[in-house]
C-alpha cells in the first residue's frame, strides 16, 4: 500500500514504463481525475454544509453522522480517484486494457439509497404532522 | 501552443477543469472556515489550517492551470491536490466531531 501511495506522487517512476501516449490521452485522463476530484469536493462541501445548515434532528447526533459520512465518502472518492488515475496512465502508456472498477456503481448505489432514505424521513415528518 | 492543431481543445479544457477545481476548493474553503470559526483559539488554529491548505492546493491549480505547454503527465499535481481534497475531509470530520462537546 504504501509503495502505490509512493508511485502517485513520483512521476518519473510512471513516465518509467511503457511509452509516452499521445498527451491527449493524458489530458483526458487527467481531466476525468478532476471531475472526480470534484465529485469527491461536492461530497466534502455537502457534509461541511449539513453540519451547519441542517436543524439538529430528531434522532440524537444523526446530523452529525449524516455529515462524518459524507465528508468521509468525499474523501475516499478523492484518494481512489488518484489511485485510479494512476493505475490508468500506467495502462495507456502500457498499451494494455484500462482498469475497470466496480467503485462508480457502489458509490452511486450509496448515494442513491441515503437520497431514498431521506425522502423516507421527509416523508415520515409530513406525514406525523412535524415536530 | 498546440492549441491551434488540436481541434478538441484539450489543453485549454484541461485548464478550465483546473479552474473549477481550484473554485470547488475555495466553496470548501470557506464552509470549512465558518465551521471551524467558534469564538475559542483551538477554532482560529483550525481556521488558520484552512486557509492554508486551500492557499496550497490553490497553487498547485494555479500552476498546473496556467501552463501554455501540455505535459506528458501531470506529475505531483494530482496526488497532491486527491491529499488536500482528503485533508479537508479529516479536517471537516474533526469540526463536527469537536462540535459535540
Amino acid at each position: 500500500m504504501w509503495q502505490a501511495i509512493r508511485r502517485w506522487f513520483d512521476p518519473r517512476e510512471l513516465r518509467s514504463v511503457g511509452s509516452t501516449p499521445d498527451y491527449r490521452f493524458s489530458l483526458a485522463n487527467e481531466r476525468t481525475f478532476l471531475a472526480w476530484l470534484r465529485t469527491g469536493l461536492a461530497l466534502v462541501a455537502g457534509g461541511l454544509a449539513a453540519a451547519q445548515f441542517l436543524p439538529p434532528l430528531p434522532l440524537r447526533h444523526l446530523r452529525e453522522v449524516i455529515a462524518v459520512a459524507l465528508l468521509l465518502l468525499g474523501g475516499a472518492v478523492a484518494v481512489r480517484a488518484v489511485d485510479h488515475w494512476a493505475r490508468t496512465e500506467r495502462a495507456i502508456r502500457l498499451g494494455e486494457e484500462l482498469p475497470v472498477s466496480r467503485f462508480p456503481a457502489v458509490l452511486a448505489l450509496a448515494v442513491g439509497l441515503g437520497a431514498l432514505l431521506l425522502v423516507a424521513a421527509v416523508l415520515a415528518r409530513a406525514v406525523g404532522g412535524g415536530r | 501552443m498546440s492549441g491551434g492543431r488540436d481541434p478538441g481543445l484539450q489543453p485549454e479544457r484541461t485548464r478550465l477543469a483546473w479552474r473549477r477545481t481550484a473554485l470547488a476548493l475555495t466553496v470548501i474553503m470557506v464552509l470549512t472556515v465558518r465551521l471551524a470559526v467558534t469564538g475559542d483559539a483551538v477554532g482560529a488554529v483550525l481556521a488558520g489550517v484552512a486557509v492554508l491548505g486551500w492557499g496550497a492546493a490553490l497553487a498547485v491549480c494555479w500552476r498546473r492551470a496556467s501552463g501554455t505547454r501540455p505535459i506528458a503527465s501531470g506529475g505531483r499535481s494530482l496526488p497532491l491536490v486527491a491529499l488536500a481534497t482528503a485533508g479537508f475531509a479529516a479536517l471537516g470530520a474533526l469540526l463536527v466531531v469537536r462540535g459535540l462537546w
